[in-house]
């Protein structure tokens, strides 16, 4: 026998075992086989389908078959003026989310943690957490209404003599709009990571701060804000790492062709011109463009983050 | 918690009370911010039309009439939407959690060859995915435009709480498996029989999850149905609320009082009526919610 045979002999033996340890588990296995053609029929197919954002698009043809026009398609919308506006209002919501929508919920979890009464604090934290669970349709629909021309917000302005504004219906306002809803509804829920983490602080680190003299207020800057700055820092890559995207459900509720000039954001075009306009390569590509940017974006937070600290998603 | 009631006994300086105050009326504030939008439409929409034109309505209902309920429920679009919602939320919560638990199980199991690989794969779909054109055109090329499968099979398996379900999983001891499988259990009956038993908390709360997502839900019957007949809740709704369309019946108000004087109570109690089951469930389940984000919150 040479050493060869041996090896070959070695390799069979292996992939015996393997197919025996399948076998042996086939029920492990097979229990896969669904959740797998899920992911590669909703998630996967369409990844595929994505090089119709360089071919011209047509249904008859198919993806497969339709003719091959290469960048075509990037270059009209990144040649169209409209796009700087597009990337101006994605980024401008973001930025502005950043820095109202991002801290509010530390700011709250810091606050809430130094309330005395646990009942009132389980009560605050209950009540808080509400919103989120309210459909974005209900949410715009109150927007819509209590920012109508004769809503409440409107009578009020109306009985201090102020002129009535239709709030909906001018671009200055619809980024407070969108972001202060957005902290009405979500400042709660987004608090209880940074809870979670408050709680795990060992209470000798608060005992060893107060001997040595610590107010209240240092306390939570010397103990507490350390605690956080972990889940802070993931947090932030998140938010960094979705500046492309904006949560364009709500947009589509509460936009209009008089406040496109600073609501329009990428999505909310890729519906218009995709879903209702039916240009599928187009709008294909304007939605390539968002998501490898995002993918850009996400990449670089986690890296700098990774080089800076030692908090990275992976 | 603890931290803070030890902090008790300290003796308290007066900047320290002062902030204590200002931080209760702060916390009164937001819960006054947070739950007064809900109490106004209620109390609107208990209103009588005329007071709420008038703008007397500010902190109780004036007039209480239950005629807009009756007009809404009379209607036929949202008992219709109501139907729909209750299908699609059922359904589609009983084929999510099947098909996390399918999909989570196995990858928590040490010996499951490929879980790595699998899991990169999956974890890939978080960060980048076809879009929306790509995504509807498969759904189209799969004949599901206006089926009730566009509303469920898309969205099957939420990847964050699959992994929060498979990160529980695996806090599962793997000796209770071993000895079921030494008294001759398949892996199917491990997962039906101890696993899922072991779990339930965490299955409770991903079906409250899911379940709130589905009947929430707009995005997909806005890209996915066209037919006003499978139409769920919250379409119904945003063309009444939202875009101020209000459908036939609704509109042929009688008894002598003009549409103007109804239309604002009329869309106070759709939001009501599509937002209280989710009032009413929700101070018993809120823990659950909490404790889904605190499992997830351990990275896995």
């Amino acid at each position: 026998m040479t050493g060869n045979q041996v090896t070959v002999n070695d390799r069979r033996v292996q992939r015996h075992k393997l197919w025996a340890h399948i076998w042996n588990h086939r029920y492990l296995y097979g229990m896969l086989v669904l959740p797998v053609l899920y992911y590669i029929i909703f998630c996967y197919w369409p990844m595929y389908g994505v090089q119709i954002a360089f071919r011209k698009y047509n249904a008859r043809l198919g993806v497969w078959g339709s003719p091959w026009v290469g960048l075509e398609y990037f270059q009209e919308y990144l040649l169209d003026p409209y796009f700087w506006k597009l990337v101006r209002n994605t980024l401008l919501l973001n930025v502005y989310s950043l820095i109202f929508s991002f801290p509010a919920p530390i700011l709250l979890a810091l606050l809430l943690n130094e309330v005395r009464s646990s009942f009132f604090k389980k009560f605050v934290q209950s009540v808080s957490y509400l919103p989120h669970f309210i459909s974005t349709v209900v949410v715009c629909g109150m927007v819509v209404n209590f920012l109508a021309n004769s809503g409440p917000i409107n009578d009020v302005l109306d009985s201090m003599g102020f002129e009535r504004v239709q709030f909906l219906m001018k671009p200055e306002f619809f980024r407070t709009i969108y972001i202060a809803s957005g902290v009405w509804q979500n400042v709660g829920w987004s608090s209880i990571i940074y809870f979670a983490a408050i709680s795990g602080v060992d209470p000798q680190q608060y005992e060893a701060a107060i001997i040595d003299g610590a107010g209240r207020f240092k306390q939570a800057i010397h103990v507490t804000l350390p605690a956080i700055i972990p889940t802070i820092t993931i947090m932030l890559i998140m938010a960094v790492g979705g500046m492309m995207s904006v949560g364009y459900e709500k947009i589509i509720l509460l936009y209009n062709g008089s406040t496109y000039e600073t609501a329009d954001v990428i999505s909310t075009y890729v519906y218009r011109r995709g879903i209702e306009g039916g240009s599928y390569s187009y709008s294909t590509a304007v939605g390539l463009f968002q998501s490898v940017i995002g993918l850009l974006f996400i990449w670089g937070a986690n890296k700098f983050s990774a080089t800076v600290s030692e908090n990275s998603l992976w | 918690m603890n931290a803070v009631a030890h902090r008790n006994h300290i003796r308290q300086t007066k900047a320290s009370r002062i902030f204590d105050v200002c931080n209760t009326i702060f916390m009164l504030l937001l819960v006054a911010v947070t739950l007064y939008p809900f109490w106004y439409v209620a109390i609107i929409s208990l209103s009588d039309g005329k007071a709420v034109l008038a703008g007397k309505v500010v902190l109780w209902p004036v007039d209480f009439t239950l005629e807009s309920y009756k007009l809404a429920l009379s209607d036929a679009s949202i008992v219709s939407g109501f139907k729909n919602t209750l299908i699609y939320t059922t359904s589609g919560t009983f084929v999510n959690l099947a098909m996390s638990m399918l999909c989570a199980y196995p990858l928590s199991r040490p010996k499951f060859i490929g879980k790595g690989v699998v899991m990169k794969m999956i974890v890939f779909t978080m960060f980048f995915s076809g879009g929306m054109i790509p995504t509807y055109l498969v759904v189209n090329q799969l004949n599901m435009i206006d089926t009730i499968w566009a509303m469920i099979l898309p969205g099957a398996i939420s990847t964050y709480n699959m992994i929060v379900i498979r990160t529980f999983f695996m806090s599962i001891p793997e000796s209770l498996n071993e000895s079921a499988s030494l008294d001759g259990a398949n892996d199917l009956q491990i997962l039906l029989r101890i696993v899922i038993p072991c779990s339930l908390p965490i299955i409770a709360t991903m079906l409250l999850f899911y379940a709130v997502g589905h009947w929430n839900s707009y995005m997909n019957a806005l890209l996915y149905l066209n037919k006003k007949a499978l139409q769920p809740l919250q379409s119904i709704l945003r063309n009444m609320v939202v875009d101020g369309q209000l459908t036939g019946s609704t509109t042929d108000v009688g008894g002598g009082s003009s549409f103007a004087v109804i239309e604002t109570t009329l869309k106070y109690s759709v939001i009501i009526i599509s937002t209280l089951p989710i009032l009413l469930i929700y101070p018993f389940v809120q823990k659950y919610f909490v404790k889904g984000v605190m499992i997830g919150s351990v990275k896995g």
